[in-house]
């Protein structure tokens, strides 16, 4: 099976190819849809396979190269088309092609009558080729290649509504920022590339070659220029402080796309990005403690903005920032395992989610339309009451909402908790863990209260919109609520594969079987921290009992202000908006980031570019060069009659001018 | 090998001219000539593809495959050396495609004087070809003239807007800069006469001219200037843009695609070889020409409103990477260099053609008269949206792999240099972006009534973007080609 491994991202290929090129032709929606779900569907097969064969073998022999071809072969630098299978990368292919495959389902549904349906599907495959060669290169240049593809997609995902300005926009702008960071992605590599070739002679970017000669690397120094560049590409990449500003703008994009790409997959890529070069970033505690701080600022920082939005999608997309800064808090406190273990449960619950909005949206559409009313679909203030009329999309979305609030026994907690419990008691940060562990706790408090916000809004109290349109709306047909209805449970029983130790032993010893699984991957990792991690770490039971008990109450009070606020006293929200205007707009208004942005980097360049345009080049060079050009054409004039128009005569006195300085050079 | 090939790949478009005489005023002949005979010098360049790892390598020149030389003019020592090594055959294949696509491109387009056209034509590719494959400066020198002239009248007479002043300004950049090369080839031909008593142009006898640094230093600036205008390097850039936007599309294509490679090529085969110290020494001046170039370019395609000009000002931003590639003087940059000539004459090559086909049916080019093109022309604007994202340096596509290598080998010789070119990789991306926004997306501005690709069109196109992906995906052969001719520049054992 392992052998077949390229087959994972050559059929989505496949599918995309089929569709773009004849997608067109084929116009039956059902069809269409049907290849691209299969395709991606087939990948899924092919995964499970590489899995249970996995499974099967002892842990030391859990790592498979295969080199497909070779790519790029200049002087020293020897790159192929190879792909890497570890345990990482199992998760990773697990989660793209298994909430792949649900999303594409529930496309079908969703994108039903869209314009340009192909398209769409078309995309999506190609999407999907992208991140499994993210997710599976063997080197960097191969993930680079899913890195940037991805990004493409993730362009003309945005924009697909291409008549839309607003849409295109916003791909617009996703596109430029993870340019930002792509750029922070190739340095690092390069800086990595030379610095073992021209002091060790080891001339490679092979995850598996770099980890072999990773004992080489100096703690700090060149590894933090290095890996601070590649975390310079996570934050482009993931949507972290700084360059997080187009995940919220990437709303614009179908639903199904927000799903899949910005919540599921690919703004994952940077948090899997440190897991793969985990045996990297450990060598540099500079770097260590930079991720775990822009982790836990983007967090918060998404987190409070969260509150404020009223689109129902962009709660969801503050969200996702937020939740992808604790996974990168996880990453940065060392909790490798933490980090990936909460991508994937929010991989189930946040494209359930995601989708759930998606069908509330739908209806709504839907509704709005039938009664000629113009209310904005998305706007949570024109929804309310709507668990009665769908109740599916209701208990999935509540059931999520809870794993991420953080609630016990969901998927959620378990994930979040590790984040937090390790954020407090890792050996790296010294006093710098309190905090990062409080901020962490009062995003957590946030996370709860903001998503019980919509839930609140959206399903519970008064039904907002006309009774007219009200009458219209409805469930979503079962091709929406299947793939809701999967990732709900996965968002419940998600987490029990990754049990903390303490809950494992209470409940008779069962295993963290998602640390064992991944344990040969970060070994090498854990190994070199203890090189410089202080002797801390030995923290008791009942310490890590009274934060798990502490962090479930965070919870429950970001619930219960939620409570307070939208369904005991609804008055109160608009008073307390009324007592500090400011702060509210500030917050509704994305702290300003956008227009910080606008300030300081968009218009100086477009003005610097008009004025070079307009002033220099044309005015001072083109200046210079017409005042000669007018100085030759007056002398041309008195020669006009040498200009004759016939190619033969330019020729010949060129030939003889030729002759003339020759000759003159020779006989002097 | 007995058949002299590479006098043929030279001779035959000037044979073609010859016989584009007989059909001179019929339309409908002249063109399958001189499209049969593009086509057969792409075949000759193919087959030299195909069968250039059985050639053996000579020892002299040291890494060349073939080599056809001959007394020419002995009284001044001027001989016939045309020689062919890895580099100089891509160029010849890049050459051959390129004017195959340029006759295609304007098959029905030009409507007047077509075998003149056609003729202007089949003289560039000579002078083109003769360009990548001389060896003897002299004759080098001829080659390098007499691609210049016929590029004059084919902005000259088939142009459009402000079409005089912009051959003129072509002209004139390209001619000064030629005569100073002039000027420093006939110096050094003096000067090695005087050191050994021989008169001699060619390359491989005047690599032994013992030079003072400061001649050297003077005739590198001369030879330095010429290429560097037909680079262009920043400052001497501007008749690029008036050039190309007044250019019929086979002269855009062309200029792009060929002419602006000639310079990169000749400092390669030149430049460096015959004064190293000198070029050594000039390396922070090249590689801050190039980087202000890259932000320059860049910033102004920015704020471009004909499309036309904005791909003008992206390919001086790309020759940009080119010329920091050939700055840095490394294998790997080198290479990335020589393979991103090709990148670039392909793509950009593409663009202009996209441009022209527009042009051809809406007669405007302003940016501002598009929008939602997807919606009218699917094909083109599949098609644009494919260059678009080479352009921009996607990896899996050609572009990309020219960038990385030149980055790359960059980054060891001078990390500056190469972080700051590094940062000026956003920009294609977003000029490209803005562009394809406008065009191909959002709602269109102006009713026009557009017909879509035809099938001579979209041929075209999909032969352009083959390329581009085959090149993206597997350089490999490409690479092997350089690697021995980049060893031996750069000074390594091959």
């Amino acid at each position: 099976m392992f052998d077949n491994v390229w087959l994972i991202p050559l059929f989505p290929l496949i599918g995309f190819l089929i569709n773009g090129f004849f997608g067109k032709k084929i116009k039956n929606e059902a069809v269409i849809g049907g290849i691209g779900t299969l395709m991606i569907f087939l990948s899924f097969i092919v995964s499970c396979g590489i899995l249970m064969q996995m499974i099967g073998l002892p842990a030391e022999q859990r790592v498979f190269e295969k080199v497909v071809f070779p790519w790029i072969h200049s002087g020293n630098l020897k790159v192929d088309m190879a792909f890497l299978l570890d345990p990482l990368s199992c998760v990773m292919i697990m989660v793209v092609t298994g909430v792949g495959t649900l999303i594409h389902l529930y496309s079908i549904g969703y994108m039903h009558g869209e314009e340009g349906f192909y398209r769409f599907f078309a995309y999506l495959n190609l999407f999907c080729m992208s991140m499994l060669l993210l997710v599976l290169g063997n080197n960097m240049l191969v993930m680079f290649i899913g890195w940037e593809g991805v990004g493409l997609c993730s362009y003309l995902l945005i924009g697909y509504y291409f008549h839309k300005k607003s849409a295109g926009d916003a791909a617009k702008k996703a596109f430029v920022m993870n340019r930002v960071g792509d750029f922070g992605f190739l340095i690092g590599m390069f800086t990595l590339f030379w610095w073992f070739g021209s002091n060790h002679n080891i001339w490679t970017i092979n995850f598996t070659e770099i980890k072999a000669a990773s004992h080489l690397l100096p703690y700090g120094g060149v590894v933090t220029v290095a890996t601070l560049c590649f975390f310079l590409g996570a934050t482009g990449k993931s949507a972290q402080l700084p360059l997080y500003t187009w995940l919220p703008d990437a709303m614009e994009g179908p639903t199904p796309v927000s799903a899949l790409i910005h919540a599921a997959t690919m703004v994952t890529a940077g948090v899997y990005m440190i897991g793969r070069m985990s045996f990297v970033f450990i060598k540099s505690p500079e770097t260590m403690m930079v991720v775990a701080v822009i982790g836990a600022a983007t967090a918060i920082f998404a987190a409070t903005i969260g509150t404020a939005q009223n689109d129902i999608k962009r709660v969801l997309a503050y969200s996702t920032v937020s939740q992808l800064g604790f996974m990168f808090l996880a990453m940065g406190v060392g909790a490798f395992t933490a980090g990936i273990f909460h991508l994937m449960t929010h991989a189930f619950f946040k494209a359930c989610l995601f989708l759930g909005s998606g069908s509330v949206i739908h209806s709504m559409h839907h509704a709005l339309h039938h009664a000629h009313s113009h209310d904005d679909a998305q706007d949570m203030r024109n929804m309310g009451g709507l668990k009665s009329a769908m109740p599916i999309t209701f208990i999935t979305f509540l059931v999520s909402t809870i794993a991420i609030a953080g609630i016990p026994g969901f998927s959620g907690f378990f994930s979040k908790d590790e984040i937090l419990w390790q954020a407090f008691s890792n050996p790296f940060h010294g006093q710098l863990n309190m905090v990062l562990w409080g901020v962490g706790a009062i995003a957590a408090c946030f996370t709860a209260f903001y998503m019980f916000r919509l839930v609140f809004m959206t399903f519970f109290g008064e039904c907002r919109i006309t009774p007219k349109a009200k009458g219209h709306l409805h469930e979503s047909p079962l091709v929406i609520t299947i793939p809701l209805m999967v990732l709900g449970l996965l968002a419940v029983v998600g987490g029990y594969i990754g049990l903390p130790k303490l809950i494992g032993d209470m409940l008779g010893g069962i295993p963290n079987y998602f640390e064992h699984w991944l344990e040969p991957v970060f070994a090498q990792a854990h190994e070199y921290s203890t090189q410089y991690a202080h002797a801390g770490g030995h923290h008791s039971h009942s310490l890590e009992w009274g934060l798990m008990g502490l962090s479930v109450v965070i919870a429950l009070i970001g619930i219960t202000i939620a409570f307070t606020l939208y369904i005991k006293n609804t008055e109160l929200p608009g008073k307390f908006t009324a007592t500090f205007p400011a702060l509210h707009r500030a917050v509704y208004n994305k702290w300003y980031m956008d227009e910080l942005y606008d300030f300081a980097i968009v218009n100086p360049c477009k003005a610097l570019g008009r004025f070079l345009w307009k002033g220099f080049d044309v005015v001072v060079i083109d200046g210079i060069v017409n005042g000669v050009a007018n100085v030759v054409l007056g002398f041309s004039g008195i020669f006009r009659f040498i200009q004759s128009g016939l190619i033969g005569n330019y020729a010949w006195s060129m030939a003889f001018g030729v002759v003339v300085i020759l000759g003159y050079y020779v006989f002097k | 090998m007995s058949i002299p090939i590479l006098s043929i790949l030279v001779f035959l478009p000037l044979a073609g001219c010859l016989l584009l005489l007989p059909a001179w005023n019929c339309r409908r002949l002249a063109r399958p000539i001189a499209l049969v005979v593009a086509l057969t010098e792409l075949t000759l360049a193919l087959w030299l593809y195909a069968s250039w790892k059985g050639l053996a390598v000579n020892p002299f020149p040291q890494g060349f495959l073939l080599l056809e030389d001959a007394p020419w003019i002995p009284a001044f020592g001027i001989r016939y050396t045309l020689a062919l090594d890895g580099i100089s055959l891509l160029m010849i294949m890049l050459t051959a495609i390129v004017f195959c696509v340029g006759l295609a491109v304007s098959w029905d387009s030009i409507k007047e004087r077509t075998s003149l056209f056609l003729s202007m034509m089949l003289v560039m590719e000579a002078g083109i070809m003769g360009v990548f494959l001389a060896l003897d400066l002299a004759l080098f020198y001829l080659f390098w003239e007499m691609m210049l002239i016929p590029m004059f009248f084919l902005i000259g007479i088939w142009g459009h807007g402000r079409r005089l002043y912009s051959t003129l300004k072509f002209f004139l950049f390209t001619m000064s800069g030629s005569l100073l090369m002039l000027l420093a080839i006939i110096a050094l031909h003096l000067l090695y006469a005087q050191q050994t008593g021989v008169s001699s142009f060619q390359l491989q006898e005047l690599l032994k001219v013992q030079l003072p640094l400061e001649t050297q230093l003077w005739l590198y600036a001369a030879f330095f200037l010429a290429f560097a205008i037909k680079f262009p390097l920043f400052p001497l850039h501007t008749w690029l843009p008036d050039a190309h936007t007044d250019a019929p599309t086979a002269g855009s294509v062309i200029l792009a695609g060929l002419l602006l490679k000639t310079g990169s090529y000749a400092l390669i085969r030149f430049g460096y070889p015959l004064f190293p110290q000198a070029a050594q020494m000039m390396t922070p001046l090249f590689y801050s020409l190039a980087l202000i170039g890259i932000f320059y370019a860049s910033l102004v395609a920015f704020a471009q409103q004909d499309m036309k000009r904005l791909i003008a000002y992206s390919s001086i931003g790309h020759m940009g990477y080119v010329a920091i590639g050939i700055a840095a003087w490394q294998p790997v940059a080198l290479s990335g260099a020589i393979i991103q000539m090709a990148n670039h004459g392909v793509t950009t090559a593409a663009l202009f053609c996209m441009v022209g086909m527009l042009d051809e049916r809406a007669h405007t080019r302003e940016i501002a008269a598009f929008g939602g093109l997807w919606g009218k022309l699917p094909l083109w604007s599949f098609f644009f949206l494919l260059f678009a994202v080479t352009a921009m340096g996607v990896p899996g596509l050609n572009n990309f792999v020219g960038e990385f290598l030149i980055l790359a080998g960059t980054i060891k010789s001078s990390p500056l240099v190469a972080v700051l070119a590094f940062c000026g990789i956003v920009f294609p991306l977003i000029y490209m972006v803005r562009l394809v926004q406008e065009v191909v997306f959002q709602k269109e501005r102006q009713p026009l009534s557009l017909n879509d690709l035809n099938p001579r069109e979209i041929g075209i196109l999909a032969i352009l973007a083959l390329l581009d992906i085959w090149m993206g995906i597997h350089p490999a052969p490409l690479l092997e080609m350089l690697h021995v001719p980049v060893q031996l520049l750069t000074g390594g054992t091959p």
